[in-house]
């Protein structure tokens, strides 16, 4: 029999504090990025679309100056057409192997930080429906890859001016280049990635070329928390930019 | 009453290849250990398993690797069981890797090796600095799959191979002259546990906790050497102990932790308070010409060895330990009185970390001191008794108790004076093996089994229960006497010996078994470390004064026994063993002649340097054979 | 430099028992564990306590110091805050023996479940050759010290003594990602999955990778990152992936 000690934990250092940070973070974005999808409004500020509008694939979109404006869905769709997109990397993020850490622990409480006792009577992982789809992952991933491309295919438009004329830059360029830099980053530190590059070999020493992506992609891996938080962060600002240049609050600064 | 084929004492690295061993050879076989299964102080070992492989240097092979394991126990090996070592360790090694071991590898796949102190090749193979417990968990994992085996088979995967974990035995019982099972108790109810067996092997490890500053852990309490002694068996040269020269000094709780020798292997260097690399001035007679005499062609040899002397700071262990005590005292030392160990200034910071990883750790985490920026503070520290039971060097049988063996560090005879860094390794699996096959043999060979005498149990569990009896005035506290008797082996039997102080010792010894007769322990039978330390007492006691005793009787100084009043080393003395047995009531030491090398091993030496360890005569009678 | 410190210990057997209190001088550079044998010597003699290389490298006195799995001779005394009593209490998803010893069974219990290293049939003692690339990722598990924190501090089984049938732990399941990834490791051939059993007999899926045993191992081995997501992804190809299994089904690919 194993020790009985009324209080959950003995822990006596700030343990919440981590788990609260967490959901107060995630919560803030859900928050935010759940109007913006929904407004449907003051995502395009030429030359700059942001992250959440992009591909945009209804018909009902704002006339994107060669940006990735394609209605493959129609018009039929009367919502906003980023709820259209916004599934993809959702599910990228909803799967990965930190959020699933972050949100098991922040909302679910399985458990609330190391060593406290979780709420729950029974406990069953991912062993069944529905967590066992977690184990598609690496299909998000997939997804993910096209996605980053028309990101990063936005911020190339991005150096041009309102007009479409080439080789200009303001802080939007700047905002979004370092929005699209972040997203490659997380997408490809992704524990997916890792296996796919090279993590699922036996022998690494056969396969010289794959050793080093994953050599390259483990050193990124090993950041894969950081840059979660951080290309969640940018890809919120990169939207709230748009949002603030395009509804007029102020002018994007021209650099050249 | 269990009743086994072959029941092994020690799950330790030589406990546990003798095990396998046996169970491989269709015994039933236990293995009793004091500690969990897999915790063995073998874990400790960083170095790495000394095998001449060849696989970093061609030119080795086993007779170089003969060479050095005698020139390091100055000649006063036991012939024999040097030349199994060397000839059987690469077996061994590469057996290792069949059963799941992965050690560290060469350019072309094959095992790495490194250098090492007395080694003259790089002939270590290794896991970074933690192989000990490589080589336990290999030996743990292949029990696992023997028993996974036994599942398939019978439906238990104890029915040929058991670990009795947290068991302890307090005695070998005996029907006349030959081995007839053990006795002791479970640790954590307290109760007793017999079991029969006709063969016992004793893989218990050293002495060590009977010294104060000593990297040993809890488990060293030489319980196999009293265990034969008790059973009447003989213990060799236990005068002999290893210092090894660096063990931590400071922070006082790890106090003799140690730092392995690859920190030197790979480039550390010693230096005294004046910043002096020391080393330098205490090459010894025997060794000149083999190491080099300026820092700059020491510091060549790293990149090319072929050319070029081995720096001194690789010296056999008992030379370093002595220099390191030598500097300190003549006021040389560190704040906290060692000496430093420099890797910082060698080597840059991702190399070290690489080379030597839980060195990194221990120091960062244990000290707060970071190896890859500051030098490290050591000293000697009380590591390995090179002294140990009498075995025949082919089965590893003690020649006096039929069906008891021992291997590993609890034998005697293979190091000699000076064990080498990394023959430890090596020489468990080689004996431990050895002593596994023979014990099984011995039981296979038996007409009749023996059987357990009733009175030898009661008696067993009487002397188990002692320190239970009724608390009186005079009562003894166990763990007061323990840290008396680490003390005076520390001042008086360590490193330095003199034959006052050794008699003292004895006298105090004298003093300490008497109040040991008297220990009382408070609480009940259940995981009662107080207990437990109480028994231990008898049998450290009983170590430490065949130590002290054959170290008063043993007039010169070599390898692990360093004499101030007999400095020198006196080639009539190779010729003698001292061997230390148990009267009625004490401990009695005497010489015994130390069997002639065969000749065409004594070849492999130059003349001018077998001259420096055997005496005219004894090599005149060579030249005539 | 020395201070008296109080200290808390659980005392008891069998699960039963309460706190008891002892004050003890602490000196400069000492770790928990010099205290409990300071107690055990002058105030305690029958405190029991698990211990034996004081170095942390056998992974013996694993216990809870104020509620958080540690090694006794790890955690120094200037780590802990000042002023405070120190809780010492025995692993808490273990049966209780005595004091701070617990028993540990389960995990011998579960080392037996995983099938041994398996010889290949065609290499002889000596002939084995593997690459150092190739044998990296098994020697960093293989420097598990088997001290047990991991297995106490996952909530799989702390909180849920019912999924100790079903579930390895992490350090089990580290030791099939070891025998997975070792270079020369036969099981395939002698018709053993190692992937599908890491799912379907050691339970991979009740670990919902909240890093509990990556935060306490002593070896900072990164368990989490480095055994259990790669063998997820790994038990991903083998049961979860629609091509491998298309694959299989219809016999393009063999099915180890």
């Amino acid at each position: 029999m194993t020790i009985a000690i009324p209080e959950r934990t003995l822990r006596t250092d700030r343990w919440w504090l981590p788990q609260l940070a967490t959901a107060a973070g995630l919560l803030a974005f859900i928050a935010y990025s759940t109007w913006r999808a929904f407004e449907g409004a003051h995502y395009y500020a030429a030359p700059y679309v942001s992250p959440f509008y992009s591909p945009c694939l209804a018909a009902n979109c704002a006339t994107m100056r060669g940006g990735a404006d394609w209605a493959l869905v129609g018009d039929w769709w009367r919502l906003s057409p980023a709820l259209l997109v916004l599934v993809f990397p959702l599910g990228f993020r909803l799967t990965c192997y930190y959020y699933r850490k972050a949100y098991y622990r922040a909302f679910w409480s399985s458990p609330p930080a190391c060593a406290v006792a979780e709420p729950h009577a029974t406990y069953s992982g991912e062993t069944r429906f529905p967590l066992i789809l977690q184990n598609l992952h690496r299909y998000f991933f997939y997804l993910a890859i096209p996605v980053a491309g028309i990101l990063s295919y936005d911020a190339v438009l991005g150096f041009r001016n309102a007009d479409g004329a080439w080789g200009h830059a303001g802080l939007g360029t700047l905002v979004l280049v370092v929005n699209v830099g972040l997203i490659w980053a997380y997408t490809l530190s992704c524990h997916s990635c890792r296996h796919i590059v090279g993590g699922r070999l036996k022998h690494f020493s056969k396969h010289p070329v794959r050793y080093r992506a994953w050599q390259l992609v483990g050193r990124l891996n090993a950041r894969h928390m950081q840059l979660a938080w951080l290309s969640l962060a940018s890809v919120g600002l990169a939207d709230l930019y748009v949002y603030l240049v395009s509804s007029g609050v102020f002018a994007d600064p021209k650099f050249f | 009453m269990d009743s086994y084929d072959v029941v092994v004492v020690g799950a330790g690295g030589a406990g546990l290849r003798a095990a396998i061993e046996a169970r491989e050879q269709g015994m039933r076989v236990a293995v009793i250990c004091k500690s969990l299964f897999g915790k063995a102080h073998t874990v400790m070992a960083e170095g790495g398993i000394a095998a001449a492989m060849g696989n970093v240097n061609s030119g080795d092979s086993w007779q170089v690797h003969f060479r050095d394991t005698m020139r390091g126990g100055k000649f006063l090996n036991h012939w024999r069981m040097a030349e199994l070592h060397a000839t059987e360790a690469p077996e061994r090694v590469w057996e290792l890797e069949t059963w799941g071991a992965l050690f560290d590898r060469t350019a072309d796949g094959r095992i790495s090796q490194r250098n090492f102190g007395g080694h003259e090749y790089p002939r270590l193979a290794h896991v970074g600095d933690r192989t000990g417990l490589e080589l336990i968990r290999t030996l743990q994992q292949k029990i696992v799959s023997l028993q996974q085996q036994d599942f398939r088979e019978f439906g238990d995967h104890e029915a040929r191979l058991k670990v009795f974990q947290e068991y302890t035995v307090t005695r070998v019982l005996k029907e006349a002259d030959r081995v007839a099972g053990v006795f002791g108790y479970l640790r954590e109810s307290g109760q007793f546990f017999t079991i029969a067996a006709p063969a016992v092997v004793l893989a218990t490890g050293g002495i060590g906790k009977s010294f104060k500053v000593t990297s040993n852990s809890w488990e060293y309490t030489g319980d196999g050497h009293a265990l034969a002694l008790l059973a009447g068996a003989a213990l060799l040269n236990m005068e002999f102990v290893q210092f090894h020269p660096t063990g931590m000094v400071w922070p006082p709780s790890v106090k003799g932790i140690l730092v392995t020798e690859s920190v030197r292997g790979d480039g550390g260097v010693l230096r005294n308070s004046e910043g002096r690399r020391f080393m330098f001035d205490y090459v010894p007679e025997v060794f000149k010409g083999q190491y080099a005499q300026s820092e700059e062609e020491a510091d060549r040899w790293y990149a090319d060895p072929e050319h070029n002397r081995r720096p001194p700071e690789l010296l056999p262990r008992d030379e370093v330990a002595r220099a390191i005590n030598s500097e300190v005292k003549a006021g040389r030392g560190t704040a906290h009185g060692g000496v430093e160990l420099d890797v910082s200034s060698r080597l840059p910071a991702e190399e070290i970390i690489r080379r030597l990883p839980s060195m990194y750790h221990q120091f960062k985490e244990l000290a707060d001191v970071d190896i890859t920026r500051e030098p490290m503070e050591v000293g000697p520290t009380c590591h390995y008794v090179m002294g140990g039971v009498e075995v025949d060097p082919e089965t590893a049988a003690s020649p006096a108790v039929a069906g008891l063996y021992a291997a590993g560090e609890v034998a005697g005879g293979m190091h000699g004076s000076n064990r080498l860094g990394g023959n430890s390794l090596s020489d468990l699996l080689v004996f431990g093996r050895r002593a596994g096959l023979h014990a099984a043999r011995y039981t296979a060979a038996l007409a009749t089994r023996p059987v357990v005498d009733q009175a030898q149990l009661d008696a067993a569990a009487a002397e188990a229960l002692a320190p239970f009896g009724e608390d009186s005035e005079d009562g003894e506290n166990p763990y007061t006497l323990h840290q008396e008797l680490q003390q005076t082996m520390n001042d008086l039997v360590g490193i330095i010996r003199r034959a006052g102080e050794m008699k003292q010792a004895l006298d105090r010894l004298a003093v300490l078994r008497r109040r040991a007769a008297r220990v009382v322990v408070e609480g009940h039978r259940q995981f009662n470390p107080g207990w437990h330390l109480a028994l231990d007492l008898r049998n450290m006691l009983l170590a430490s004064e065949c130590v002290a005793r054959a170290g008063l009787l043993r007039r010169e100084s070599r390898g692990g026994h360093t004499r101030e009043d007999w400095p020198g080393m006196d080639r009539d003395w190779r010729r003698v063993n001292l061997v230390c047995t148990l009267g009625e009531q004490d401990v009695q030491v005497r010489r015994q002649a130390n069997p002639p090398v065969r000749s065409d091993l004594l070849a492999l030496f130059e003349r001018d340097e077998l001259a420096k360890y055997f005496t005219p005569e004894e090599l005149a009678d060579e030249q005539g054979r | 430099m020395s201070k008296d410190v109080e200290f808390r210990i659980w005392r008891g057997e069998g699960g039963q028992g309460d706190f008891a209190s002892y004050r003890v001088e602490v000196n400069e550079g000492e770790v928990v564990l010099d205290l409990v044998h300071r107690l055990q010597a002058t105030q305690a003699p029958d405190l029991a306590v698990r211990w034996n290389c004081k170095a942390g490298k056998c992974g013996s006195c694993s216990a809870e110091i104020n509620g958080r799995p540690r090694l006794l001779c790890m955690t120094r005394m200037s780590a802990l805050p000042a002023g405070e009593p120190v809780v010492l209490t025995p692993l808490r998803a273990f049966p209780s023996v005595r004091d701070l010893v617990t028993d540990v069974s389960f995990n011998y219990v579960k080392a037996r479940e995983v099938p041994s290293f398996v010889p290949p049939a065609e290499l002889k003692p000596g002939e084995y050759r593997m690459r150092q690339e190739d044998v990296n990722r098994s020697q960093e598990f293989r420097k598990c010290i088997e001290c047990f924190l991991c297995q106490d501090t996952c909530h799989a089984v702390r909180d849920h003594e019912e999924n100790k049938a079903a579930f390895a732990g992490p350090r089990f399941l580290m030791r099939v990602a070891e025998l997975d990834m070792h270079p020369l490791d036969a099981a395939a051939q002698a018709g053993l999955d190692r992937k599908a059993d890491a799912q379907d007999v050691h339970g991979l899926g009740y670990c919902n990778i909240t890093k509990c045993c990556t935060e306490v191992c002593p070896e900072h081995i990164r368990i989490t990152d480095n055994a259990l997501i790669p063998l997820k992804e790994r038990v991903a190809d083998r049961k979860y992936d629609p091509l491998v299994w298309l694959g299989s089904k219809i016999g393009l690919r063999p099915k180890s």
